[in-house]
């Protein structure tokens, strides 16, 4: 990761719609570099996807997301993976995180309402061999999400002109 | 007796208004063109208006100095402190301007921590400027140098600088307006409103000048920090100049802190301990949080200083090139965070320029006017604002462009 690279993922990182053009005026580079750069960046998925951050609470849809503490016994030759991969897989399933500390993996996983998200857990969840026990915990609300803050602020209180 | 009381009542009967109450240095001192154009702004209540009018940063002072004063609070930290300010915040600047500047001050005599920079250079115009002295102000420069030196009863003799020489001040048009009356010279670079910043050699002659004519200078540093193609160079890290100079800078612009009114002088011991005798007795001291969350920012804030630094100049480039695409010729500000582009391709003046592009395109800029002679044809352009804002701005102008021509 050369430091042109690191520049434009950070600018991409606050408003992945900024053009290449734009992106290289900001940076001071060619437009040809940058859009070679960006495309070094998608093909190796250093770049994975250009998604917009959604305030879910305001969209009129019932919808709840839990973190879920995983206890497993990891499998001889695949460590975690094969039993992480197994979790991921399930498309309610939106994060898979391996930890250190008292459990083994974090998932985040979205339903409609709490009976969905306690019936995967106890179906297909709990159901998965090498998994020892769960704890799940349900977001109440989200106050910042990737480095942005939900809570609504006028955010520039400065006066128009000022010298 | 009875003579005496008449003599009074006719000089009381001789004043028609509360105006003619006033001292004749108030009274005289125009009001500031930036707050009619204020005015013209905050009067028409558009929330659609985009304002590239604003002298201050788009950040919010980094939380980790917002934190440390407001630990201070819950502490019970509410007192004076000393009249030049906390001693460590005192030590803190004198390593921050050796590292970042190559300057030494002692920080028990030569350092004075003011309210903002503007409160140092109202210090030290008054510490130095005797009725009939001359004051010189390179223009278009910041507004507060030619009132304050006439307060004091200076004369303030403003010099012109142009485009073609980016703004600089060269030494031949410093020459030129000195008289056997000159006595202090105020350098603003990097500076509000052109961007201009002058490097090294650009100094060097000027820094002639300033000893063949026995001048003291007022460096008004405060935008040090955001230069952008070079390190900023202090006027009084020339040779000879040091004891020359009172250097003022403060935390507003770089460490975006400008409603803590955090400013600093420094200079030679005689000149800070008489700017400190007015300070001691105006204002005391400068107020214990500011200074709290200025020592957080000299100590613990560098990142976020660069990180801001950083961002500015992503935006100049975009707001330079921005004006160029569409057709205004605009000279590279390498420093503050302004751009001064030219609009005399229009045949508006700034002041036409401005309100109109205020009342038919929604966006705020500060006419060249209002900063002195030679910010007629310009406008003032602040790029501390959102990558959005500014490319919605851009698109506005250009479109107002197209409707004049």
């Amino acid at each position: 990761m050369n430091e042109l690279q690191t520049k434009i993922l950070d600018l991409l990182k606050e408003d992945a719609r900024l053009s290449s053009a734009t992106i290289a005026t900001m940076l001071g580079a060619e437009e040809a570099e940058v859009s070679s750069a960006i495309e070094e960046m998608e093909r190796d998925h250093v770049i994975v996807k250009y998604a917009a951050v959604v305030n879910w609470s305001k969209v009129d849809e019932d919808k709840v997301t839990a973190l879920i503490e995983v206890e497993c016994s990891p499998e001889r030759g695949h460590g975690f993976e094969s039993i992480a991969e197994r979790i991921y897989l399930y498309p309610e399933v939106k994060s898979v995180y391996l930890m250190s500390g008292a459990y083994d993996l974090c998932v985040e996983i979205d339903g409609k309402n709490l009976k969905e998200v306690a019936s995967f857990v106890s179906n297909k969840l709990s159901t998965i061999e090498s998994v020892i026990s769960t704890k799940t915990f349900f977001i109440l609300k989200k106050y910042k999400q990737d480095g942005i803050i939900f809570e609504e602020f006028e955010d520039d209180h400065r006066l128009l002109i000022s010298p | 007796m009875i003579k005496d009381v008449e003599q009074q009542q006719g000089i009381r009967s001789q004043r028609s208004g509360m105006n003619d109450y006033l001292a004749s240095a108030a009274r005289s001192i125009p009001p500031s063109g930036i707050r009619r154009f204020f005015d013209l702004v905050s009067a028409s209540k558009d929330s659609s208006i985009i304002s590239l009018g604003v002298g201050e940063p788009d950040f919010v002072t980094p939380w980790r100095y917002r934190d440390a004063a407001v630990y201070s609070l819950e502490k019970g930290k509410t007192q004076y402190t000393s009249n030049a300010g906390m001693p460590e915040l005192r030590e803190a600047i004198a390593h921050y301007l050796h590292d970042r500047f190559q300057l030494t001050y002692d920080p028990a005599h030569e350092m004075l921590v003011t309210v903002g920079g503007s409160e140092a250079i109202d210090l030290a115009l008054r510490a130095l400027v005797e009725p009939g002295d001359e004051v010189l102000v390179p223009e278009p420069t910041y507004l507060p140098y030619s009132p304050i030196s006439t307060l004091s009863g200076g004369v303030p003799v403003g010099i012109e600088t142009f485009a073609k020489d980016q703004f600089k001040l060269t030494a031949d048009n410093l020459r030129a307006a000195i008289t056997p009356r000159s006595k202090v010279l105020i350098l603003c670079y990097p500076s509000n409103p052109t961007g201009a910043i002058m490097t090294y050699e650009d100094l060097l002659p000027i820094a002639k000048v300033v000893e063949e004519n026995d001048l003291i200078v007022i460096s008004d540093e405060i935008y040090a920090e955001l230069t952008y193609e070079s390190r900023h160079v202090s006027f009084a890290s020339l040779p000879g100049m040091r004891d020359r100079t009172i250097v003022v800078s403060g935390f507003s612009k770089a460490f975006a802190m400008t409603g803590w009114r955090m400013g600093y002088a420094c200079g030679h011991p005689d000149l800070i301990a008489a700017m400190l005798k007015i300070h001691q007795y105006t204002v005391m001291c400068a107020p214990i949080m500011g200074q709290v969350a200025a020592l957080e920012a000299m100590t613990n804030g560098m990142e976020d200083m660069y990180r801001m630094i950083e961002s500015y100049n992503q935006r100049r480039r975009l707001v330079v090139q921005g004006f160029r695409d569409i057709g205004l010729p605009c000279h590279e500000p390498q420093g503050a965070f302004y751009a001064f582009p030219c609009i005399e391709s229009t045949g508006l003046s700034s002041e036409e320029f401005a309100s109109r592009l205020l009342l038919e395109s929604k966006v705020a800029a500060v006419p060249g006017y209002v900063f002195g002679r030679g910010g007629e044809g310009f406008i003032r352009c602040s790029y501390a604002t959102s990558v959005a804002q500014l490319m919605e701005a851009l698109e506005r102008i250009g479109n107002f462009l197209n409707k004049l021509r």
